[in-house]
């Protein structure tokens, strides 16, 4: 057999890879000459662009940085960037939780036999899902929560914890006596380690007699009165810092303020609406042939539900989870509506016009963004790959 | 055909970077379009608010409707766009708008860093407090403690912090987008003080359910120079815009009014009047304008004075005797003649 050379012209091989490297030149030629073009604009219309404002002393001030303290007067251009991200990343992590919880509940209620029930979830999904985010924001921060809630002087009071038109205020403990401290965290600790040996216990236990033991309301039981009986007999190592009205706010303790709370609230129920649906289609998804084959072997409803049905409505539920995730971290921004300072309404905003430098600050949030989505998908893609059905 | 298709992408976008605007003047660019963009607040009453009809109205408006009746001899051909205190300058530097009359406070890292140019003050403001008279307050300085609704990205925010600063005293900013939002803020207690320039302070009080009930406090705590601003790079386009706001102040000072303004174009008289109203010299010429630009201005818009009660006095901002006074009668607005 005669070897004929093909010309490398018809390799298709190095024919793609010369398209690729031509394409991949052009793009990076595009990049650089938009970078080229805006700078030489920015130039030629005498607008100054440098990033040395970074380090300039910020010459407004953030009322809320729980995270990082805030020094009229020390606190630098960069750290309020930090604080912003913080901000956004306190809410982003709250909105998943909250709109997880809540979505799965309505999720199920909707698929309740109970014909009100499902009704109800149905009213609530369809409501809360097809209005504007930006307006129900605002509804619930400007229309509920300001014009129900007390003036400070009026607070509502429950023990220690005030609620007002300011947000909720909260006791704080902090630790007085570092030695009695230190103990009751070690004592907390060795029960932790005394509960899940218990657990394990239990677990090899069922595996052999198949009796089941309501190990977690034990452990829970044990756990709480250990902590608190070890707390007493300490003599309180914890103090707390109690708010106090002053003449305009309360003083002291912590605070949630309202603006975080409406932003979390409307957040938390738009998005849930849309996790109940995705929780809706993947129960759904199951088929009624594994309900009526788990029926047959004997597992009560519970244990449906539990074995059964969650393991496989996952792997239906997760993916468009992960971008309602994404899609509240990014909602997030609507914040500046309500006051609440994230990153947007602080540096997007406030640093951008105070600064000007529209070019650098609008980047660096867009990166800020990029990589909160990035980072958020990769954790649940990972998760997403456990769930999935394993093939061998 | 897959990679001929990413290739033609490519060399076009390619193609749309390079495509640098080469700018006309904006003179031109205005006249040729037929329109001038202004940006205005769009939700100030007193400075640009939309009334019943629908028109923008306002000082600040007005200043929009003279330039564009110097410029196109039409005061009605301008497009009001509405922006908040974050997208002005990038909309005055990107082009989107001619002139931003926006109660924009002139200020040296604006003028400096941001490629904008400040020409002439239609309102000379100061920053003040508004509280809520049951709360007993009557001086600034009590105001330690307070949480205060303020609209983000201002010199006011800038301005408070160098107050409560400076008097050390401690506060809780409460930062909203827009004025308005700033005003539901205050009304629905989620702050105890709501801080702007005065003048803002007293049109927004009269768009809450109880005027009353408010009190502004009598302290200015700083200096807000409110006036047009435009786009670096654009000298002659400067001098139109600075002029039309002088000729509105040389009318009132030499006594033309939009209702009298025909009689002493046929009969000048004083010939600063005559070449103020078009009668006498060649203003316009130098400017690039129409021989009759600042009878256009005069004619359809009016005199400062007559802007002013139209627009500022229902607000509740009595003139006479303040700074937006006539320097000739104890205030400080004082125009380089037209000649």
């Amino acid at each position: 057999m005669s070897k004929t050379k093909i010309p490398f012209y018809r390799n298709p091989k190095i024919r793609s890879l010369f398209v690729q490297i031509f394409v991949l030149s052009l793009v990076s030629f595009l990049i650089f000459s938009i970078y080229q073009t805006t700078v030489s604009n920015l130039i030629e219309r005498g607008i100054q662009t440098s990033t040395s404002f970074f380090d300039d002393v910020a010459p407004f001030k953030i009322g809320f940085s729980p995270f990082l303290d805030f020094d009229l007067g020390k606190t630098t251009y960069i750290e309020v960037f930090y604080i912003g991200i913080l901000n956004t990343i306190l809410i982003a992590i709250l909105g998943i939780i909250a709109s997880t919880i809540l979505g799965f509940i309505v999720g199920i209620v909707r698929l309740s036999p109970n014909w009100l029930a499902s009704k109800c979830a149905l009213v609530y999904i369809e409501v809360f899902r097809n209005v504007p985010l930006l307006l129900q924001i605002m509804f619930w921060n400007f229309a509920v929560f300001l014009a129900t809630l007390p003036p400070p002087k009026k607070s509502i009071e429950f023990g220690f914890l005030y609620l007002n038109s300011r947000g909720l205020h909260t006791p704080i403990p902090y630790v007085e006596d570092e030695l009695r401290f230190n103990f009751w965290i070690f004592i907390l600790l060795m029960t932790a380690v005394g509960c899940i040996f218990l657990s394990k216990w239990a677990k090899k236990s069922f595996e052999h007699t198949g009796v089941k033991r309501p190990v977690f309301f034990y452990n829970f039981l044990i756990f709480t009165i250990l902590a608190t009986l070890s707390y007493l007999a300490l003599g309180g190592p914890l103090e707390f810092d109690i708010p106090v009205l002053g003449k305009f706010n309360f003083k002291g303790g912590g605070q949630l303020p309202l603006p975080l709370f409406s932003l979390w609230f409307a957040l938390t129920i738009y998005t849930s609406a849309f996790i109940a649906e995705n929780v809706r289609a993947g129960i759904s998804s199951v088929s009624t042939g594994q309900l009526e084959a788990a029926n047959s072997i004997g597992l009560n409803r519970t244990q449906t539900i539990n074995m059964i049905v969650i393991p496989q409505a996952m792997r239906v539920i997760i993916p468009p989870t992960i971008s309602q995730f994404l899609n509240l971290t990014k909602n997030s921004s609507l914040a500046v509506a309500v006051g609440y300072e994230e990153i947007v309404a602080v540096w997007a905003g406030i640093s951008l016009n105070q600064t000007g430098q529209a070019v650098i600050i609008i980047a660096m949030t867009i990166i800020v963004y990029e990589c909160m989505s990035l980072f958020t998908s990769f954790m649940l893609n990972m998760y997403n790959r456990k769930v999935q059905i394993t093939e061998r | 055909m897959k990679y001929v298709t990413s290739l033609v992408t490519s060399v076009a976008l390619a193609g749309i970077a390079f495509a640098t605007s080469v700018s006309a003047s904006t003179l031109e660019e205005v006249q040729n379009r037929g329109e001038l963009r202004c940006g205005v607040s769009g939700g100030v009453p007193g400075f640009s608010a939309p009334n019943d009809a629908g028109k923008m109205v306002g000082i600040d408006a007005a200043v929009c409707d003279a330039v564009a009746a110097a410029v196109l001899g039409d005061a009605s051909k301008v497009t009001y766009i509405p922006l908040n205190a974050k997208e002005r300058f990038t909309a005055l530097s990107s082009g989107e708008i001619d002139v931003l009359s926006r109660n924009t406070t002139h200020t040296l890292t604006r003028e400096a860093s941001l490629g904008l140019n400040f020409t002439y003050y239609n309102y000379i403001d100061g920053q003040g407090f508004m509280v809520m008279k049951d709360a007993g307050i009557s001086s600034a300085l009590e105001l330690d403690g307070a949480s205060i609704c303020v609209q983000a990205g201002t010199t006011t925010e800038l301005n408070m912090a160098d107050y409560f600063r400076n008097n050390n005293m401690d506060y809780t900013p409460v930062g909203y987008e827009t004025s308005t939002q700033t005003r539901e803020g205050f009304e629905g207690g989620a702050c105890d003080v709501l801080t702007s320039d005065k003048s803002q302070l007293a049109a927004l009080s009269t768009e809450m359910a109880d005027p009353s009930s408010i009190l502004i406090l009598p302290e200015t705590i700083s200096k807000e120079p409110l006036g047009p601003v435009v786009a670096q790079g654009d000298d002659q386009w400067m001098d139109i815009v600075a002029f039309t706001l002088y000729a509105l102040i040389n009318a009132e000072e030499l006594g033309v009014t939009s209702a009298n303004i025909d009689d002493l174009v046929a009969n000048p008289g004083n010939p600063s009047v005559g070449r103020l109203v078009g009668a006498e010299g060649d203003t316009g010429e130098k400017l690039g304008l129409a021989a009759d630009w600042s009878y256009q201005v005069i004619k359809q818009v009016g005199n400062y004075g007559e802007i002013y009660e139209a627009t500022v006095e229902p607000i509740g901002i009595p003139r006479a005797g303040s700074v937006n006074d006539l320097w000739t009668r104890g205030g400080i607005l004082y125009a380089p003649p037209i000649r």
